[in-house]
């Protein structure tokens, strides 16, 4: 076969196209959001918002109201749902956030099973990339740019507040308000993302880019190219490879995160595995006797 | 003249631990002043106190004869952190982090400004980081680090500065060279209060010195507070042995 044939083929096809662009944006949001999120350890916190939006989504369904809108509230109720578990001090964070976030997840499938609607829990848990409409397109378009846009004016701010909060307060900003920005955004992501890959890998789009672009620079403005970059590579990628080999989407566009990762994680000029065993090596000869 | 800091009557509580208890202090500009005590004996409620950084349960805390709120605003109150606070690996030049003193005189993105390139480079000299304001901060040795935070207060303009044990991992020599700033920067007319159990240092540092035990048990030139009588009722009775002292 024409090599060129093997990318402009699955062009011909309205879904094929849609399917790209859809998961390109959202690829490249949640690598953006991701930056700040492994730089603040909130990737756990990733996981829960994205599983908790699931009740809202599915009531916003229902009454007919922007997916987003749901999201956002639960997504909200979700880390003020922690919180209060956690502040009394007897249950620690970690076991506030897996409580919370999936018995929220169990109430959307619940929600789900009693919804008389097209919803399908299969693409909303594993997501429907090949499915996504126009409509569906328009609003992750306009949901992107929106968070795309807060996160690059805002992004010295949210840089400062995962740095170092307290000199956030002590000059008079709010870190209160940078981190529910911050929230807010993961929310909003959560539903971008939730199309291309599904409501279970979801968290994989929000820490696999900006880990593996901490792994390649020391600097912030580097990471915030990197990592859109391989992220947009591997949606591009991932969707390619699933429609030759005839295997789910969303799953081969994680699977490709996963393997640039591992090679980072191996390779990287100064952080990888081998480099730091190379740096070891030369260390160990150089003050040898 | 107004007070830098007044302290009048205040109390912390965290749940049950009593952090701070009816604790009153006054600083004027223009000087440094060292707030000793062991751990646990609120310092760092203090400094976190004056920022604004905890709620007191009673008392009232006044900057430049204002709330804390006010004064945060004006950008007057630097924070330089424990070192242990800080994520060293974190993706910023040392001339990033000083240009996050910069952060509140800015337009909403925080573009910086030909002034704010000026006063960052400037703060740089002033604490001799100049040929390393590119390098990721972590790369630092832990004496410039805080002199790279330092820096950020100077690009700041803070009258105000706190330091929550700025000599804890730093070298001898580094040790001198940041107690030099700071009486630099005080003889500038900025206020200076330093939290430390490194008593060796207090002599050289501090016009006045604190000991903090929940409430202050002694205030006045580290002569007259740091005698064997009043350290051995701030730190109990490990006066005698410790090299530290």
């Amino acid at each position: 076969m024409n090599p060129l044939d093997f990318l402009l083929e699955p062009l011909g096809y309205d879904f094929m196209v849609r399917a790209l662009v859809t998961s390109v944006l959202a690829a490249v949001v949640c690598a953006l959001l991701s930056c700040w999120l492994v730089l603040i350890g909130w990737s756990l916190m990733g996981d829960a918002v994205s599983h908790a939006v699931l009740p809202g989504v599915v009531l916003a369904y229902v009454v007919g109201a922007p997916f987003a809108l749901g999201a956002i509230i639960f997504g909200v109720l979700a880390v003020v749902l922690i919180g209060a578990v956690r502040s009394p001090g007897r249950i620690k964070e970690d076991a506030a956030i897996g409580i919370v976030f999936t018995v929220l997840f169990a109430l959307g499938l619940v929600l789900i099973s009693v919804t008389p609607s097209q919803t399908d829990l299969a693409h909303i848990v594993f997501g429907n990339i090949l499915g996504v409409s126009t409509a569906d397109l328009v609003q992750v378009a306009i949901l992107a740019v929106v968070a795309i846009a807060v996160l690059l004016v805002k992004r010295r701010d949210l840089t400062l507040y995962a740095f170092d909060p307290t000199h956030a307060h002590a000059i008079g900003l709010s870190p209160r308000l940078l981190g529910a920005i911050l929230l807010g955004l993961l929310a909003v992501t959560a539903v971008v993302a939730l199309q291309v890959v599904g409501v279970v890998l979801v968290v994989a789009l929000l820490i696999i880019p900006g880990a593996t672009a901490f792994l390649l620079t020391e600097r912030f403005g580097r990471m915030l190219v990197i990592a859109p970059v391989t992220a947009a590579g591997s949606a591009v990628t991932g969707i390619y490879l699933s429609y030759w080999l005839d295997v789910a989407s969303g799953g081969m566009i994680v699977l490709v995160q996963g393997v640039l990762f591992a090679i980072a994680f191996l390779f990287a000029p100064r952080f990888g595995v081998v480099s730091r065993l190379v740096g070891a090596g030369r260390s160990r000869a150089a003050t040898a006797p | 003249m107004t007070a830098a800091i007044a302290i009048d009557a205040l109390s912390v509580r965290y749940g049950d631990v009593i952090a701070l208890d009816d604790v009153h202090l006054e600083l004027q500009p223009g000087r440094v002043c060292a707030l000793i005590g062991m751990n646990g004996s609120g310092k760092s409620t203090l400094l976190k106190s004056v920022v604004g950084l905890v709620r007191p349960t009673g008392g009232t805390v006044l900057v430049d004869g204002e709330s804390p709120a006010r004064a945060r605003r004006r950008g007057a109150i630097a924070y330089v952190p424990q070192s242990e606070e800080v994520d060293w690996r974190f993706p910023v030049s040392v001339r990033d982090v000083v240009m996050m003193g910069r952060y509140g005189r800015q337009g909403l993105t925080r573009r910086p400004r030909a002034e704010d390139r000026a006063a960052v480079a400037e703060a740089l000299a002033r604490v001799d980081l100049a040929d390393l304001a590119d390098r990721q901060i972590g790369r630092l040795s832990g004496g410039q680090r805080k002199r790279a935070f330092v820096a950020r207060g100077i690009a700041q303009d803070a009258g105000i500065l706190l330091l929550d044990e700025p000599f804890a991992g730093v070298d001898k020599p580094s040790e001198a060279t940041i107690v030099r700033l700071l009486r630099d920067l005080a003889a500038e007319g900025r206020t200076v209060l330093v939290t430390t159990h490194d008593l060796a240092a207090v002599g050289a540092l501090a016009d006045e010195a604190v000991l903090l035990l929940q409430r202050v048990l002694v205030h006045g030139t580290p002569a007259e507070v740091l005698t064997p009588e009043n350290l051995s009722r701030a730190f109990g009775l490990e006066t005698d042995g410790k090299g530290a002292l």
